[in-house]
């Protein structure tokens, strides 16, 4: 039973995707379709989530090869928990897409695309094979170039070409990584490779391939020098496909660097020092980017350049605490990334432009609204009983313990960069009197939608708000979760055990 | 034949470095699409090249006793050519479609979501 | 292009390389070949059919809108590969009827998957292929 339910949500995305294809000039059964099936989808992904929280790491081999050959489909917590953020976020711009995007640009298939994405995100925490994670970060990649390019405005085209060449080259480099990785140990299985990489006397060699993933995910992920292309294109596509963006896909860069890093090439003294340095200058250069902008996308833009920096940081101390605030950062990181850009989405809805010194009296006009807005905005910057306070705690408890003052001033510095652009978006967004706003000369404002429409845009924005008020409030479970993850990351032998001995099934 | 492949290898990975750092969008994609080449060729060499022995067992004995060539380096290079194709034509529809929309094929004109602040 | 030759020519071709396109999918499985090499046969078949008489007359051959090719295709395929669910194995392990099968051969649930796959790749190259030359 249980080998079922490890690659179901993965499938079943697949066949929403396929079902939502065959409805490709019915848009209004789509979005029925879509926000039913994202909802029995996170269902899914709660049931196993629940199975590996309470019965401990579940393994498949697909194809019904063993271990090393075939490819194996792990499901241990961190990747679980993944999962299900990946669903949480998937339901909730899903709604949010079918109130927010035009129909010019839902017609060309943007539902099952969303579908497409999902299913390759959870695929990406799921597999247990190096060059399978490469297969479905293509999946990834080929989804979001659709999704960014949607709609075909100038500025969407223009921003595409950044992203699609910056990432193809990704993909060069993570498959020069795995050619090298095959070359040293003839396997590809994680777990396998966790082994073999270990008996190898060629450190030298193996820095380098470690070098080639760190590029290849970094990029991905949007680390310091390699950032570029996420300002440049994250603020061009419609609100819906920024928040699937934002939240997510810098994400699974972040999941696969903890995933190799703790797994594969463990414990190496060059590696710590160069993710540390990247770590705090991607914190500084995505909260001075922030500083500068006033465009809300582009500001939330940098924001994620910044905050990817935390998660870096924990990687680069490799404590156990650290990697817990990296987790606990993960989890509040996706659902209020998702969350801040769909704000942004109903915020330029309401008003018609994004760029914050023209925007104003969002607090006068709309002030539970604006209310509701300031959970995301403020657990951002971390206030206590928000959601983004306990992570940046273990960060320092974290680097306390490993004498890393640097990395903790970096980080302290990050916050207070956060706070300061958070307070000035409130005051010039909420507080300041709107009165000069330039009208647009085509799209629906807010007030002129139906009913249904305005509940479909504040309703994921209510349910994101929800959760991650949970994370904050309900900090000791999410704490308790993410210790057990650190401590399966740290100690990885129950991880390689469990997929290299898994009895095969006989016919 | 393992130095010609490395030769193979280095000159399509300058080639497609070169053209990726020109100012032309088509030289770009051209650029990747070497790239692209390059890297299948060196998962190949880096799975060892092992001449006229191909993975086929005897219908007699049950595993092999030889020295066989490794097959696994083909599936993989097979997947990423399958890949790279639908990746390949989506960004060239892409470019196609960009070059229509701003009339220009120089990406130093291609700033202007980074200009606006 | 109008040239007799070639139009005349094409017009054979495209049943020869449907049936080749078929031929190489059914033997992929113990021979090289398969279902994407098949597909992209026949999608070129289709190709330089359009090539000779214009787009309008593929699009009146193929009827059906390529691109529910791609979900009909993705639909077998994710059926072949839940299909061991059903004996309580792993998905996409590879289920075979015992006897072969008069001039397809060994049937099982791999060539249900290479069909399905052959099908998204004519219903994927198709879209592109149409989608190109109809902005030109």
């Amino acid at each position: 039973m249980s080998n079922i339910w490890i690659v179901l949500p993965i499938l079943f995305q697949l066949t929403s995707a396929v079902l939502l294809l065959f409805f490709w000039n019915y848009i209004k059964i789509q979005k029925i379709l879509s926000a039913l099936l994202s909802l029995l989808g996170l269902g899914i992904s709660l049931v196993l989530f629940k199975e590996v929280y309470n019965e401990g790491l579940l393994v498949t081999q697909s194809g019904n090869w063993s271990a090393p050959f075939g490819i194996s489909f792990v499901a241990d917590t961190f990747g679980t928990t993944m999962v299900l953020l990946a669903s949480v976020a998937g339901l909730a711009v899903s709604v949010f897409a079918s109130a927010s995007m035009t129909k010019a640009r839902l017609q060309f298939g943007f539902y099952p695309m969303l579908h497409f994405l999902i299913m390759g995100l959870q695929g990406a925490f799921l597999t247990g094979d190096i060059f399978n994670l490469y297969v479905w970060f293509e999946v990834i990649i080929i989804s979001s170039f659709v999704l960014i390019t949607i709609g075909g405005k100038k500025a969407q085209l223009e921003g595409a070409i950044k992203y699609v060449a910056l990432n193809l080259l990704a993909s060069v480099f993570f498959l020069i990584g795995i050619a090298f990785l095959y070359g040293l140990t003839g396997s590809l299985n994680m777990a396998d490779l966790a082994l073999k990489v270990q008996e190898i006397d060629n450190k030298g060699l193996i820095n380098v391939t470690a070098s080639l993933f760190l590029v290849a995910f970094g990029i991905k992920s949007a680390v310091f020098p390699l950032y570029f292309w996420l300002p440049a294109s994250y603020h061009t596509p419609p609100p819906a496909v920024a928040a699937i963006f934002g939240g997510l896909l810098t994400k699974v860069g972040v999941y696969a660097m903890v995933r190799t890093f703790t797994l594969i090439f463990v414990g190496d003294e060059f590696l710590s020092v160069i993710l540390s340095v990247m770590a705090a200058l991607t914190i500084l250069s995505g909260g001075l980017g922030a500083m500068v902008h006033q465009h809300l996308g582009k500001i939330f833009g940098y924001f994620i350049i910044c905050h990817i920096g935390f998660m870096m940081a924990g990687v680069g101390m490799m404590t156990e605490l650290a990697i817990m605030g990296t987790v606990f950062y993960l989890v509040h990181d996706i659902v209020v990334k998702t969350n801040l850009f769909m704000v942004s989405g109903i915020v330029l809805k309401i008003n018609g432009t994004q760029n914050i010194k023209e925007l104003g009296g969002m607090y006068q006009n709309y002030p539970l609204l604006s209310l509701l807005m300031a959970i995301p905005l403020f657990s951002l910057v971390g206030i206590p009983p928000l959601s983004g306070f306990w992570a940046k705690l273990f960060f320092i408890q974290g680097g306390l313990e490993s004498n890393e003052y640097l990395l903790i001033a970096f980080i302290v510095l990050g916050s207070f960069l956060t706070l300061w652009v958070i307070a000035k978006v409130w005051a010039e967004v909420f507080w300041k009197k709107g009165e000069n706003l330039p009208k647009k000369a085509r799209g629906i404002y807010f007030r002129e939608l139906g009913r249904r429409q305005k509940l479909a845009l504040i309703l994921p924005v209510v349910f994101l708000s929800i959760i991650s008020l949970y994370i904050g409030l309900g900090a000791e479970n999410i704490v308790s979760l993410s210790e057990r993850i650190a401590k399966e990351l740290m100690n990885p032998e129950a991880y390689i055990e469990a997929v290299m001995s898994k009895k095969l099934n006989a016919l | 034949m393992e130095l010609l492949l490395i030769f193979i290898i280095g000159l399509l990975h300058a080639a497609g470095i070169y053209m990726l750092l020109r100012r032309s969008m088509f030289k770009m994609i051209i650029g990747l699409i070497f790239l692209g080449n390059g890297v299948n060729l060196l998962i190949f060499l880096l799975g060892r090249l092992v001449k006229g022995k191909p993975p086929v067992i005897d219908e007699a004995s049950k595993v092999f006793t030889d020295i066989y060539a490794d097959p696994v380096p083909q599936a993989l290079i097979l997947t990423a050519i399958v890949i790279g194709f639908g990746l390949q034509s989506f960004a060239i529809i892409l470019i196609k479609r960009v070059y229509k929309v701003l009339e220009t094929d120089d990406l130093d004109e291609l700033n202007s979501t980074d200009e606006e602040i | 292009m109008k040239s007799l030759i070639f139009q005349t020519a094409s017009k054979y071709l495209l049943p020869l390389l449907l049936l080749f396109s078929v031929f190489i999918l059914l033997r992929g499985h113990y021979l090289p070949g398969g279902g994407f090499v098949g597909g992209l046969m026949a999608a070129i078949a289709f190709i330089l059919h359009s090539f000779a008489f214009g787009l309008k007359e593929t699009r009146s051959i193929v009827r059906l809108n390529p691109r529910y090719l791609m979900p009909i295709g993705l639909a077998l395929s994710i059926m072949a590969a839940v299909s061991p669910w059903l004996v309580n194995l792993p998905v996409m392990t590879g289920l075979w009827y015992d006897e072969p099968i008069k001039l397809i051969g060994m049937v099982g649930s791999a060539l249900v998957f290479d069909i399905g796959v052959y099908l998204v790749v004519i219903g994927s190259t198709l879209t592109i292929m149409f989608s190109i030359t109809d902005t030109i």
